[in-house]
């Protein structure tokens, strides 16, 4: 009896998967049905525009966000652990996006970045009117608008990270530099930056993870458009599934973008592994 | 650097660091006083402006008013929905996963890593993964389009993050202590009520708060396995915004979004701490 949650959460992981797998070789549409078609599901969706634009975005936004999200939570993090004033009240402001819904951020995001309504019609209003800051609504644009929301929400959880390792940093190491004559700045840039980086490493990873199954935060900033400019996988998924009646695709689609997580997560777990090896081994 | 006088470099810090502040209170700002706007006020102006009158009435029909898909019943039933989704969910899965995290941790058994292993994947597995089979298996079962169907889904879902924060907590305690009372001939669950539980409470505040805000946010399965009546209420919320596209009424609007956001911001503000160990534990796995 003890055991059947434990059993029940591990063998719906598996036999989901594996389903999920199975559907996406089989040429079900409207309901699931046996057969086999081998790639052909694999081949249409990797052919269709929908998903060539969702899997560049997914880079563009990949890249973008993760970098952006690291520069900016380590600036939090170097500027709080100056043991500055308020530090709490500034930290609880940082995080606070997290504990909030996607669809909510999204939703505020696409008022305040739609040109009619938001920034612009504001700076308008207060009297410069060839101001232009229509990203929301520019098919080469919208997608920095993601990024930008994704970098609200999320940089508080890289600075949080990123403090504690600050924090954690031996005092010892930081006294041996300074015997040995390093000023402030470059103690922080050459003795205590280096130490973070096994840190950095799993903030791009989990910020990776998000970045590649994102869907209600584009569900509710732009839905995917302007037309499909900002597509992604999550979405492609959904639509195929749920809305074309694709189920076979849509499982393709699902089973493609497990693999572009295991391409992130697959290499992590490697490198933790030696680490955790020569952790012992030390 | 570490000293605390004024020089000019720490007015710098301080300036740059209320920038950043400002920043990210600002969207949270501009709702809340949009909450407080009428439609109209907005519509003349920008969705970013002071209140010339604050408008209280938006919040009623934020609540009960305004028409969602035919139905006139305002915010409501959905708040009531995610309530009835969320609360269930997080006691379930929180006490399944503390009983397992106990077992795994404290009761070896033959292939416990493995299961526990397969459990922890969850973490990962994208949901995508899983919608066709979730929804075959609540259709076949008689769950679909209802709220228990997705407090099934976030319990069972749940026991990924659950049971690893239990185990990871429980494995400090000694083994000593386990022995010792079997010998005085005390059980399983003896032992956990008894021994384990008392010991429990920090954890078990990490994992509530953990899931609450999770199940209360999410939002995939949400639309996927529930229509109309049944949504919970970040479905319910797109769903408004597809339904007011013509004619929008941002002032409810604002009014609705922060009703929506509530709980979980009330929850970070008074458990803030346990909030961020949930989050960097579960990072850090």
């Amino acid at each position: 009896m003890i055991w059947v949650p434990l059993l029940l959460s591990a063998a719906h992981l598996i036999s989901f998967s594996i389903w999920t797998i199975w559907i996406s070789f089989t040429p079900s549409t409207l309901v699931p049905v046996s057969g086999w078609v081998g790639l052909r599901n694999y081949n249409a969706v990797l052919a269709s525009r929908n998903w060539q634009i969702a899997f560049d975005n997914l880079l563009l936004f990949g890249i973008a966000f993760v970098l952006l999200s690291l520069v900016t939570g380590l600036v939090l993090a170097v500027l709080l652990e100056q043991r500055i004033r308020g530090e709490n009240v500034l930290r609880t402001i940082f995080l606070y996006p997290l504990a909030v819904s996607f669809v909510v951020t999204g939703t505020v995001w696409s008022w305040l970045l739609n040109p009619g309504i938001g920034i612009e019609k504001l700076v308008h209003d207060l009297g410069w009117s060839s101001f232009h800051f229509d990203w929301l609504v520019n098919r080469d644009m919208a997608i920095w608008t993601i990024v930008i929301a994704a970098i609200w929400q999320s940089s508080g959880f890289a600075m949080a990270l990123f403090l504690a390792g600050l924090r954690s940093v031996d005092a010892d190491i930081i006294r041996a530099a300074q015997i040995d004559g390093a000023g402030p700045f470059r103690t922080y840039w050459r003795v205590i930056l280096p130490t973070l980086w096994p840190i950095t490493i799993t903030v791009v990873v989990v910020q990776l993870q998000f970045a590649i199954s994102a869907f209600d935060l584009v569900r509710a900033l732009t839905n995917g458009g302007p037309g499909i400019a900002t597509q992604l996988p999550a979405l492609v998924v959904y639509d195929l599934m749920f809305q074309r009646s694709q189920l076979g695709r849509g499982a393709a689609a699902a089973v493609l973008m497990l693999l572009i997580l295991l391409a992130v997560l697959l290499p992590y777990a490697a490198w933790r592994y030696v680490q955790r090896r020569q952790a012992t081994h030390a | 650097m570490r000293d605390r006088s004024f020089a000019p470099s720490r007015i710098l810090i301080y300036l740059v660091v209320t920038l950043f502040a400002a920043a990210y209170l600002a969207p949270l700002v501009v709702v809340v006083l949009n909450s407080l706007r009428t439609n109209e006020e907005i519509a003349q102006g920008s969705m970013i402006g002071w209140p010339q009158h604050l408008a209280w009435g938006n919040y009623a029909l934020a609540w009960s008013g305004f028409c969602v898909a035919e139905t006139c019943a305002g915010i409501r039933p959905y708040v009531l929905n995610s309530a009835l989704i969320t609360i269930p969910a997080t006691i379930f899965s929180t006490l399944l996963g503390a009983v397992a995290g106990y077992a795994v941790s404290l009761w070896r058994f033959r292939g416990d890593n493995w299961i526990y292993g397969i459990v922890t994947l969850g973490l990962f597995l994208p949901q995508q993964m899983r919608l066709l089979p979730w929804t075959i298996v609540l259709r076949d079962i008689g769950l679909i389009n209802t709220l228990w169907g997705l407090v099934l889904i976030h319990t069972i879902q749940g026991l990924s993050f659950t049971v690893l924060f239990c185990r990871n907590y429980y494995i400090a305690i000694p083994h000593e202590l386990i022995r010792a009372a079997r010998i005085d001939g005390a059980g399983f669950f003896r032992i956990f009520w008894r021994i384990i539980l008392p010991l429990s409470s920090p954890i078990l505040i990490v994992t509530v708060i953990w899931q609450f805000t999770h199940i209360w946010n999410e939002f995939l399965y949400g639309v996927t396995f529930t229509t109309g009546q049944q949504q919970p209420v970040t479905a319910a919320l797109i769903a408004l915004s597809a339904a007011v596209a013509d004619i929008p009424q941002h002032g409810v609007q604002s009014a609705a979004v922060i009703i929506a956001a509530l709980p979980t911001l009330l929850i970070y503000l008074f458990g803030g701490r346990y909030f961020v160990r949930g989050l960097t534990a579960g990072a850090v796995k």
